[in-house]
């Protein structure tokens, strides 16, 4: 199947391993990958933050990049990215012609381990990794996509892993975008209960489909000295170690 | 009395964060709530189904409000009741202490309403000289400490049984005990007689049957069955959306009210009160009185995105689900609607221009969304204020206007997208220490941002070689 990959601007910059990793388990299960070079962020921080022009903006070049692709599927590594290109046409709700372009890409649009099970149907991806994990539940992945067992079922065919829930897996770790800055006291002690979890989980890593929830988790653990690892999904999938 | 304001509530939610007996008490409350919930929703099989029938009868009752209201006064006027339009709060606290004054009444008693809460009720009968005692036991404590609820259901959740007990000590003069049914007892000794004494009764509103004129009230304590049975007035305080169409509508919203709410399948006392008695000789209020409140909900109903606030029916549970509001509790909104629905009421009742930080204090998590009984999306309403304010002249955030132009500028072509990451990747530099950029002493010239995210975790810094880089140099498939 051709793909066309939406690596997301966070990790284009800031944790490019994602994006690599991401396209070797899809060329890994049989995808053929492009990468539009014009691409750049889908106007989830304008959206979310109100700013609703400069968001369109944002929007319609994401529109007019990825509507030239041929591909069938556009895939994301991010839960959230995915869910906002699924806002897409809500955001251009007054103008006909743009929502119903913005309809045509949120219909191909999916997020990394939503793909690989809904659409490929593939759990094993032929991954192994030594240690003990826990999955943290990214919020727009989860309520907006539905995206809850998929990736469960993706780490625990994983060769040499423990998977073992933590508690309130599915509660927010308290970045929110710009609510992280704005309210930066108040995310912090959200996240602080989300470590708390992750510590009593005793594992070596926790698992996430976000990139931005795994700065989160992971910039306080490090700020802790924490041994506890971060890892994307997408980096699980493709370590062969 | 420790009125906060929705202007400040940065500072309030700060005070908040570092109140430990305060953020003890969330805990274990919210906690409690929300397991019961939801072992409350799995008892029905349906409760999916459920959620979407309430939100259908929700926004039929919406669609022809007009109607329903006129059906419901009607009948209940045909059984004795009479009506009061008030458009604002003002107009509400002045028709009632018109009618209590005309009566001559001047000792009250009041159970929970959150209606009577938005009017400020209490300061306006006050201040007309009339004596007000609140019967329900949390709304009993918030009157004894001269505070307002945290919470809509639960008003003294932020209390801890430690702090209850001393303020019965110093209040009511009792020995210190921390015997939860002996400072019970005391309450409910003092409250009596304030019952047997009352000139006045007024309750709240939970629905308003348009079918029969019915008001329904659900409650655990008794109190409301006293307050709107004993005192020979009873004047209830309702909202306008409060209606519903048919008596079988009832069934659906008993079943979820409770269970949302405290997590119980049926309240103690459900009042159903149609009118007055129509036998002298019989038991119960000579006269009942609804007020009719607006205060701003015809201008929610008036807007497609925005009416479906008005389909809440005051359970709570996204107050107990949200991880704001688990850190911060109910006063830090600064509003009387606190939590996830708050934000989205708040600054519809009462504008913008001082509320403009509620519908931000949310990650969009999506919690509250998920337990709403009603099924009202509260993220998309707290997306449109947010798109509401950053339009609005009452806009003040000059830098963030500014900031996010230049990011749509960047954002939306490639090449600018590309050097600026590049250019920040050299900027940082000065920043990146072992990989990471860890805790930044302030700087002037620093973006505030930068601060906020630093002051409590390390930062991933731009990588010298972007996902883009490693595209074109090692994965792109050449052929």
């Amino acid at each position: 199947m051709l793909v066309s990959l939406f690596v997301t601007c966070l990790v284009d910059q800031l944790w490019s391993s994602v994006g690599v990793s991401t396209v070797e388990v899809l060329r890994r299960v049989g995808c053929e990958v492009q990468f539009d070079e014009r691409q750049t962020c889908c106007s989830q921080p304008a959206f979310n933050t109100g700013y609703r022009d400069e968001a369109r903006k944002v929007g319609r070049h994401f529109i007019e990049v990825f509507e030239s692709s041929k591909a069938e599927a556009i895939v994301t590594p991010s839960g959230s990215c995915a869910a906002m290109v699924h806002h897409l046409p809500e955001l251009f709700s007054a103008d006909e012609r743009w929502e119903k372009r913005a309809r045509a890409i949120a219909d191909r649009t999916y997020e990394l381990s939503s793909f690989l099970v809904r659409v490929l149907r593939c759990e094993d991806v032929g991954a192994s990794w030594s240690g003990r994990v826990t999955w943290h539940d990214a919020c727009h992945g989860l309520r907006d996509l539905n995206i809850r067992n998929e990736p469960r079922n993706l780490i625990s065919k994983v060769k040499g892993i423990e998977f073992v829930e933590m508690d309130n897996a599915d509660s927010c770790c308290g970045f929110g975008g710009t609510f992280s800055v704005k309210y930066p006291e108040i995310s912090l002690a959200i996240l602080d209960q989300k470590i708390e979890a992750i510590e009593r989980a005793k594992v070596d890593a926790v698992i996430s489909g976000d990139a931005s929830c795994l700065m989160q988790i992971g910039g306080r653990l490090s700020r802790k000295g924490s041994a506890v690892k971060v890892m994307h999904i997408a980096e699980l999938l493709a370590s062969q170690a | 009395m420790n009125h906060l304001s929705s202007e400040t509530f940065d500072d309030n939610a700060r005070s908040a964060l570092a109140d430990v007996q305060l953020r003890g008490a969330l805990r274990n409350a919210t906690s409690l709530f929300g397991k019961r919930r939801l072992a409350a929703a799995a008892s029905l099989q349906n409760w999916e189904e459920l959620r979407s029938q309430a939100r259908s009868i929700k926004d039929e009752v919406l669609l022809h409000l007009d109607q329903y209201l006129e059906q419901f006064v009607a009948n209940a006027e045909s059984r004795g009741a009479k009506f009061h339009w008030a458009r604002n709060a003002a107009e509400a606290n002045q028709i009632i202490c018109k009618l209590i004054a005309d009566r001559g009444g001047k000792k009250i008693v009041k159970s929970k309403s959150m209606t009577t809460e938005e009017t400020h009720l209490n300061v306006a009968l006050e201040a007309a000289g009339m004596e007000v005692v609140e019967t329900d036991l949390g709304e009993y404590i918030i009157q004894l400490a001269d505070e307002t609820p945290s919470h809509i259901i639960v008003p003294a959740i932020h209390k801890t049984k430690r702090q209850i007990s001393e303020l019965f000590t110093s209040e009511l003069g009792i020995p210190p005990t921390d015997d939860v049914d002996k400072l019970t007892a005391t309450a409910r000794a003092t409250l009596r007689d304030r019952f047997a004494q009352a000139d006045v009764g007024i309750s709240g509103v939970n629905f308003g049957i348009a079918e029969t004129g019915t008001i329904l009230i659900v409650e655990n304590e008794g109190n409301i069955r006293l307050t709107t049975s004993l005192p020979r007035t009873h004047i209830a305080v309702m909202g306008i959306e409060k209606v519903l169409p048919r008596f079988s509508d009832v069934d659906v919203f008993l079943k979820l009210l409770p269970r949302s709410g405290t997590g119980q399948r049926l309240t103690t006392y459900q009042s159903f009160i149609t009118g007055v008695k129509q036998d002298e000789a019989a038991e119960g209020p000579n006269e009942l009185h609804v007020v009719l409140l607006d205060n701003g909900r015809s201008r929610m109903l008036a807007h497609p995105i925005t009416r479906q606030s008005l389909a809440c029916i005051r359970c709570g549970a996204c107050l107990n689900a949200c991880p704001v509001y688990q850190q911060i509790g109910g006063h830090a909104y600064g509003s009387v609607y606190p939590g996830p629905i708050g934000a989205v009421i708040t600054p519809q009742l009462v504008g913008l221009e001082k509320t403009a930080q509620l519908p931000y204090a949310s990650s969009l998590c999506g919690a509250c969304r998920e337990v709403c009984p009603v099924k009202i999306d509260i993220p998309r309403l707290l997306l449109h204020l947010r798109g509401e304010i950053t339009e609005a002249a009452v806009n003040k955030r000059r830098w963030e206007q500014l900031a996010f132009k230049l990011w749509a500028l960047v954002m939306s072509r490639a090449r600018v997208y590309r050097v600026s990451a590049k250019l920040g990747g050299i900027l940082q530099r000065l920043l990146v220490r072992d990989g990471k950029i860890g805790k930044l002493n302030k700087s002037g010239w620093l973006a505030p941002p930068l601060l906020a995210w630093t002051s409590g975790r390390d930062l991933r810094p731009i990588e010298s070689k972007t996902f883009r880089d490693k595209w074109q140099s090692e994965l792109k498939q050449r052929d």
